[in-house]
């Protein structure tokens, strides 16, 4: 396993990748085009006043003002600016790194050529981008595939690095569940002839470009949703801002004075209130989630399907490689009446020097607990009688001495043969062991009959029990799938602590489930590598698919898992988790920012109404809570802090925030905390940091 | 503050408390058509209703029809409003001659843009007054026009608020109830039985009841003095148990005919609440989860209490500057009647005058037994501020109730994230069609409050404008900005308030400020049609669109939304809200007021 | 819409007839049966049937024998048909200082008494010292202008005044001002107070009205 960071997400590339920090420089100036600009209500706005203070701060400059005031002016307009530059800075950011990855990928493609079958025999070589769907090829060791299909005849071990990033190389056969194979990677031995089954332009990889570039990238439902409610907020607080200018002409009046707000002040309150740090960094929030389900290597079609894996209320597992250890393990040795454990571990052992099988393995290792040393048998001395779906027992005949293992029944029957009887206590320690979750071998020879059964279990993983609590406290549901009988399904799924498990599965079965689950309102999420789990990956509304797996069922389901490792469905779900509540988190933090913000900004704007004398503080000015030193240094101030929050919270906004499986209560106090009150406090001292620098600096007129 | 005055303000708490379930659960009963002690005296009269409409009550509407009934009824009930209104002098029951040759020298006329907002002002269940009801409306007039939307609007606001429950409450669900059926039950189950015992209550108190003349008396020194007469408690029953506001008098609940006694004044005050606080539970009951209605009833009740507990101790601080002329205001003196008494009366107090200036503009009744302008400038900011952030505290009858849940569901919406799920509510998620349409509901109001005061504070009409002009007289008032009553920023506020109160259908005003002017009367007119509908509208759109949602249960991941936690945040959202927009505008009203007023500076 | 224009017709009729008609007069019919008194206003009747007003409404009092409500803002005082407030906000400079008369117009007066004038005219007809504390009502104008109450300490600060005026001995008046001090409703609900002219009218009905008192 790879190891995790407190993120838990792999160490890969750097937060900030120089490279990639300096294309997104570039792209932050790039994307200043207004109709990128448009697509964001929030930063439009932002757009729009920065573009307002420019043109005004050219007539002044052109009225030629004082010095202090155009001090004042230019200051505003540049970090307005400023504040655009680093929304867009973020956005690029967050789409660099899939860029860069895509780059990688896109070289791969264009250098590859293929040798195509012609119709009348022979073979032409053609460029890979031009393989049409249905086109036959064939590739030599150590030649790259040149796009997806499926073998049609041999047998390769294929090095699929490229892709899954997994260097130990993998088995590709014609016909059966290992026949897919995908364009870019490298058959390492032997050959293949694979039928193309994408187009140009469709294959896995130009998928994979699309993907991780973000072209294709749609806003998720939640997303828009946010959208409409941010876009709301800033039509309330332009409102609130537009009114406030004949408000303050009204009371301008009222006092008896003629000195009207300045049009500065009132933009540079508009961009401070609005929400432009969750706005700034929305998109960014987006984009980087689904690069983290990239990092753990697995492929989302859409944002959609990681949005949706945030939502999920039952998680459907297979039993086997994910929540036990694919194989099974002796652990006992049980002997019939008359007979020692050692004995039956050493016909045990016997019977298994030549069972290479882990399960076998295991019997040898269980049985050097009993002191018995492995052995070498010459094959001379011994015979070793292979395991066939006939006799559905393997063993050795030693020197006469017929040593057997077996399924109990076939036991039987062999012990029967011998015309010995099968005790009626084995009988029992059979049953027992099946109860239990067990799988029980019996072990016989041809000189004393049944000897024992060998205790073979299913082994859970390390650490699954903890995973599901924490699941069920995050109020997730998990669903063991297994083909077992309803027995040992129920002692395993109680082992693991799975809340629930679904025995003797079959595609059929495994869908009725997913319906049931569905109609009562519920989430799904499974993973599924056979073209059978088809129908269900695609009913499921996160259906994660192993890469290793029928291109069927790759298209079926919304994910690919290019490790093929089914326990990151766990992982999947958190990193969902973790991206609706990044918005959320920015969302509240944006909008509890205000308070602050209004605090400097009114009594700059109105310290000095209903003065009493000229040139005095008016009323006002007692709102002035954090003791700024001058209307322009603390209007000057907000709308910094403004700008650099942003950037401040760019890496929070690729990486999410701290993701614990909690319940929600918990969540929300912990995040409301965090981020609600943390936003409500911070920027006060804040701005009042960056006022006294500003003042120190003489960038505004102090006291 | 005296300990006296805090004693009344826990004792009307317990009492709203207690009263909660019983009428919530009673209510609950009535619109989900469960049989009632009432049916077999109303039953009859329910079905004839029906035949009298011409309605099947058993239809089922979608969202969409229901709003229809709903905006078709109101339409023509408020031109029957403004047709007899225009035409009460031609109609019966008008002894004292309004609106005719022998109306008296202080009868203010009835123009259309009169008519206008008053009845865009009781259909909207503002009960705006731009009009003094003793000399300007003829009985029939106040009975008939404006008494029977003092019912109806009740109804239709309730109509709105238990569809929206539905929405909450189905499942997989296409209609929403029937408005019809809506209308009527909660007319006759709900505001009949208790207005009955309750008007002859005010009466045994001294509110007056009869259809008399105003009688002249010669008091003792010898002056003349007219009493006002009419029909008064059968109307001010309704008006408050309604949540409309619309006095009888001028001098609304603190006239001693309308509000008699302190005691009445007591009652007057929970009549207010009284059916916002119980729908909270009829809303719980109905979703299957009373959890949930009483989380509302308790962020309500954290918002109420922080706004008496403010207005009490401002007014009990009293105004400095009266102070400053040898006049003993200290509480301690002289208990709650001392502090700010100008515009209050002996028999309230303090305590019962900021209790119901708060109480009155939580909910939106407008209902008033102490003059708001006269407040001291933090305390006449609570009624304001309470108007501002959109009638949901307990708020109008239905509208109070909607109201809090559209706040819950962008409370749900922006927090809900911060767990991790697309946030849900009672199991419905809340997606795009809720968040549009509860930004709609948030930017109707805070549009229409802005945008209509900014446009009156600044509009320099000609100072003979016929826009500007008062009833048919002869003055004139020029700029829209001449017609406040007090200058510096408590004028802005008297502009801020007028357009606060009509959007908010709340009807208290600042009434310093001169409003019957057709420029006045169109806008604020308009400001109460788009505070009713254009608020009402979207919650109806969130009904139709819950309605249709599957539910999802409940588990350790979703937000729960019952508890400290969740009231806590909803408070928070409703404040933050509310301050983010309407602050700056306050800041150049009652608050730069507040400081001038410590310093002695004087308009 | 349109399907619901017709149910709309006969439902605002039926229910104006219903909330708007017979409610009011069902309730007209029953409180005029028992409680006549309350439903017609609460008037007070003099000896000879005239009415002289109401219980519940304040009349104007400017004669040193009668105990003085509060200023009134209702029409030229105490008038039930413009009932209502000053609606002066506390940053008021007529609330506090009040208008002076604008001598270029010699038919009007324009003159209003803000806090500052009504003090001084409190002290000065109470015989009180320059400066002495003024209970707020006395000088503050209630909501409705019709008002019926003051304070007990407004009228304990009136006693002295009234007795001498009516050659009373000044705790005979004071009693009688305890006496008709209204108490909490309940013990609880709203203050204490007192009735000017049902105090007035005691007085009135006692001996000692000087036969040549001049208002």
């Amino acid at each position: 396993m790879r190891q995790l960071d407190n993120f838990g997400h792999p160490r890969r590339r750097p937060l900030f990748d120089p490279p990639i920090v300096r294309r997104a420089i570039k792209d932050a100036f790039i994307k200043l085009n207004p109709r990128a600009l448009a697509k964001n209500p929030v930063m439009f706005v932002v757009g729009i006043g920065a573009l307002l203070t420019t043109l005004l701060l050219l007539r002044d400059i052109g009225q030629g003002l004082a010095f202090r005031t155009l001090l004042y002016e230019i200051q505003i307009a540049v970090w307005l600016w400023f504040t655009v530059l680093f929304a867009n800075f973020a956005e690029a950011m967050a789409e660099g790194r899939g860029k860069a990855q895509a780059d990688t990928l896109r070289r791969l493609k264009t250098e590859t050529t293929a040798r195509r079958e012609l119709p009348g025999g022979g073979h032409e070589t053609v460029p890979a981008t031009a393989l049409c769907k249905g086109d036959i090829v064939r590739v030599e060791a150590n030649e790259l595939i040149p796009g997806d299909g499926d073998v049609i005849e041999g047998v390769a071990s294929v090095n699929e690095a490229a892709i899954t990033g997994e260097s130990a190389p993998v088995i590709r056969e014609s016909g059966g569940d290992l026949s897919a194979v995908t364009g870019s990677t490298t058959v390492l031995s032997d050959w293949l002839r694979i039928r193309i089954t994408a187009n140009p332009g469709d294959t896995f990889v130009d998928r994979m470009i699309a993907l991780v570039e973000g072209a294709e990238r749609q806003k998720t439902p939640n997303e828009i949703a946010l959208n409409i409610l941010l876009a709301g907020l800033t039509i309330v607080f332009l409102l609130a801002v537009v009114t406030l200018l004949p408000f303050a002409i009204f009371s301008v009046k009222q006092a008896g004075s003629r000195a009207a707000p300045d049009v500065f002040a009132l933009v540079s309150l508009l961009v401070c209130l609005i929400p432009t740090t969750i706005g700034g960094l929305l998109s960014a929030i987006g984009i980087a989630g689904m690069d983290r389900v990239m990092q753990h290597n697995v492929l989302a079609m859409s944002g959609k399907a990681v949005e949706a894996a945030g939502d999920v209320n039952t998680l459907l597992l297979d039993k086997t490689g994910t929540i036990t250890l694919g194989n099974r393990q002796a652990v006992q040795f049980i002997p019939v009446p008359g007979i020692t454990e050692q004995e039956v571990a050493d016909a045990a052992q016997i019977s298994s020097l030549a069972d290479e099988t882990p399960e076998g393995r295991s019997i040898v290792v269980l049985a050097k607990a009993f002191g018995i040393r492995e052995r070498q048998l010459a094959r001379r001395e011994a015979e070793f009688i292979p395991f066939t779906a006939q006799t559905r027992m393997s063993g050795v005949n030693l020197n006469g001495r017929q040593v057997r293992k077996g399924a109990a029944d076939a036991v039987k029957r062999y012990v029967g043969e011998l015309g010995m009887t099968f005790p009626a206590e084995l009988q029992q320690e059979v049953t027992r062991i099946a109860q239990a979750g067990g799988t029980p071998l019996v072990v016989a020879d041809n000189q004393r009959g049944a000897l024992g059964v060998i205790y073979l279990k299913d082994i859970v993983k390390g650490g699954m029990r903890e995973r599901f609590d924490q699941l069920r406290a995050m109020g997730i549901r998990t669903v063991m799938i297994t083909g077992d009988n309803p027995l040992t399904a129920a002692a395993i799924a109680g082992e693991a602590g799975a809340d629930d498990f679904l025995a003797e599965a079959t595609p059929e079965t495994k869908m009725q489930l997913i319906r049931q689950e569905q109609a009562g309102g519920r989430l799904v999420a499974m993973t599924g590598d056979g073209t059978n789990d088809a129908p269900a990956l695609a009913a499921a509304d996160v259906g994660v698919a192993m890469h290793t797996g029928t291109q069927a069922a790759k298209e079926a389901g919304n994910m690919v898992d290019l490790d093929s490792n089914p326990t990151k469905l766990i992982e999947i779900v958190e990193i969902g988790k973790q991206l609706l509540m990044t918005r959320g988190a920015l969302t509240t933090f944006s909008i509890a920012n205000d308070v602050a913000k209004y605090f400097a900004i009114l009594p700059a704007m109105f310290g000095a109404l209903y003065a009493a004398s000229a040139g005095g503080h008016g009323p006002l000015w007692a709102l002035n809570i954090m003791r700024l030193h001058s209307p322009e240094s603390a209007i000057l101030a907000a709308v910094v802090f403004n700008a650099l929050i942003i950037i401040a919270l760019v890496p929070l906004a690729l990486r999410g925030v701290q993701y614990r499986p909690l319940s929600a209560a918990a969540l929300l106090r912990r995040n409301l905390l965090l981020y609600g009150v943390g936003g409500i406090v911070a920027p006060f001292p804040g701005i009042w940091l960056i006022d006294q620098i500003i003042v120190l600096l003489r960038l505004a007129p102090g006291r | 503050m005296t300990v006296i005055g805090w004693a009344q303000i826990a004792l009307f708490s317990l009492i709203l408390l207690v009263l909660t379930k019983p009428l919530g659960l009673y209510m609950a009963r009535v619109f989900q058509g469960e049989r009632t002690w009432l049916d077999p005296v109303l039953g009859p009269v329910e079905r004839l209703v029906y035949r009298l409409f011409g309605v099947d009550p058993r239809e089922d509407m979608r969202w969409t029809t229901y709003a229809l009934a709903l905006l078709a009824f109101s339409l023509v009930s408020m031109l029957f409003t403004y047709a007899i209104l225009r035409l009460q002098g031609l109609l019966p029951l008008n002894p004292m001659g309004f609106s005719t040759a022998k109306a008296p020298s202080y009868a203010t006329p009835m123009t259309p843009d009169l008519a206008f907002n008053t009845a865009a002002s009781f259909t909207s269940n503002t009960n705006w007054q731009a009009y003094s009801g003793e000399n300007t409306m003829s009985y029939l007039s106040q009975m008939v026009a404006l008494a029977l939307h003092n019912w109806v609007s009740a109804a239709v606001g309730m109509a709105a608020a238990i569809a929206l429950i539905r929405g909450f409450a189905r499942r997989s669900a296409q209609g929403v109830g029937n408005f019809w059926y809506d209308v009527t039950r909660c007319i006759l189950y709900v505001l009949m039985p208790i207005c009955l015992v309750y008007a002859l209550f005010l009466v045994s108190q001294g509110a007056i009841q009869n259809f008399a003349p105003y009688t002249s008396v010669t008091t003792l020194e010898g002056a003349a003095q007219t009493i006002t007469q009419g029909p008064v408690a059968s109307q001010e029953v309704i008006k408050m148990l309604g949540i409309n506001g619309g006095g009888f008098f001028n001098a609304n609940s603190s006239h001693p005919f309308e509000n008699p006694t302190p005691l009445t004044n007591f009652v007057q005050m929970l009549s207010i609440f009284l059916i916002p606080a119980g729908l909270c539970y009829t809303f719980g009951r109905m979703v299957r989860d009373t959890r949930q209605g009483w989380a509302l009833w308790a962020a309500m009740y954290v918002l109420f209490f922080t706004g008496v507990l403010t207005a009490y101790h401002f007014e009990a601080q009293g105004n400095p500057n009266v102070a400053r002329q040898g006049v003993e205001t200290s509480t301690k003196q002289l208990g709650d009647v001392g502090g700010n008494m100008e515009g209050k009366e002996v028999r309230f107090g303090l305590a019962n005058s900021a209790l119901f200036a708060t109480i009155t503009t939580d909910a939106s009744c407008g209902a008033v037994n102490s003059m708001h302008d006269s407040y001291t400038p933090i305390g006449g900011m609570i009624p304001l501020a309470n108007i501002q952030l959109g009638e949901i505290i307990y708020g109008g009858v239905g509208s109070g109730l909607y109201g809090m849940l559209i706040y819950a569901i962008l409370t749900v919406f922006i927090a809900g994230l911060m767990v991790g799920r697309t946030p849900e509510y009672l199991g419905k998620k809340i997606e795009q069609k809720e968040v549009k349409m509860a930004m709609l509901f948030i930017l109707a109001g805070a549009a229409s409050i802005l945008i209509f005061t900014a446009l009156a504070s600044v509009m320099d009409l000609p100072a003979e404008s016929a826009l500007n002009r008062v009833g048919l007289s002869s003055t004139y008032y020029g700029p829209t900005y001449n017609n406040i009553n007090n200058s510096g920023p408590h004028g802005l506020s008297e502009i801020l308030y007028a357009y606060s109160s009509g959007t908010g259908n709340n009807g208290s005003a600042f009434a310093g400020i001169t409003v019957n002017t057709p420029f006045y009367n169109l806008t604020i007119g308009l400001a109460m049609l788009i505070g009713r509908f254009l608020m009402m509208l979207p919650a109806l759109a969130i009904a139709g669109s819950l309605a249709t949602k599957k539910h999802v249960p409940a588990s350790a991941g979703t937000f729960p939304t019952h508890g400290g936690l969740f009231v806590t945040l909803l408070v928070g959202v409703v404040i933050i809200v509310g301050a983010l927009t309407f602050f700056p505008a306050l800041c150049l009203g009652p608050v730069a007021e507040h400081f001038l007023m410590h310093g002695g500076r004087l308009f | 819409m349109f399907k619901q224009v017709l149910p709309s017709i006969r439902a605002t009729i039926a229910l104006a007839v219903l909330t708007g008609l017979l409610f009011p007069l069902l309730i007209t019919g029953i409180a005029q049966a028992v409680f006549p008194s309350q439903a017609n206003g609460s008037l007070i009747k003099s000896a000879d049937g005239r009415v002289i007003g109401s219980r519940l409404i304040g009349q104007p009092f400017s004669r040193p024998e009668h105990f003085h409500p509060r200023p009134s803002a209702a029409g030229s005082g105490y008038d039930p048909t413009a009932s209502g407030g000053t609606n002066l906000g506390p940053t008021s400079a007529k609330l506090i200082e009040g208008l002076p008369d604008d001598r270029e117009t010699k038919d009007s007066d324009e003159s209003y008494s803000g806090v500052k004038q009504l003090a001084e005219r409190y002290r000065q007809e109470n015989g009180l010292p320059a400066g002495a504390p003024v209970p707020v009502d006395a000088v503050t104008r209630s909501a409705s202008g019709l008002d019926p109450h003051i304070s007990v300490a407004n009228a304990l600060l009136q006693a002295p005044r009234v007795a001498m005026a009516r050659g009373l001995a000044e705790s005979d008046v004071v009693a009688l001002v305890r006496r008709h001090t209204e108490g909490r409703d309940l013990g609880l609900l709203g203050e204490p107070r007192v009735n000017v002219l049902l105090l007035n009218l005691e007085l009135d009905r006692l001996r000692g009205a000087p036969p040549s008192s001049k208002p």
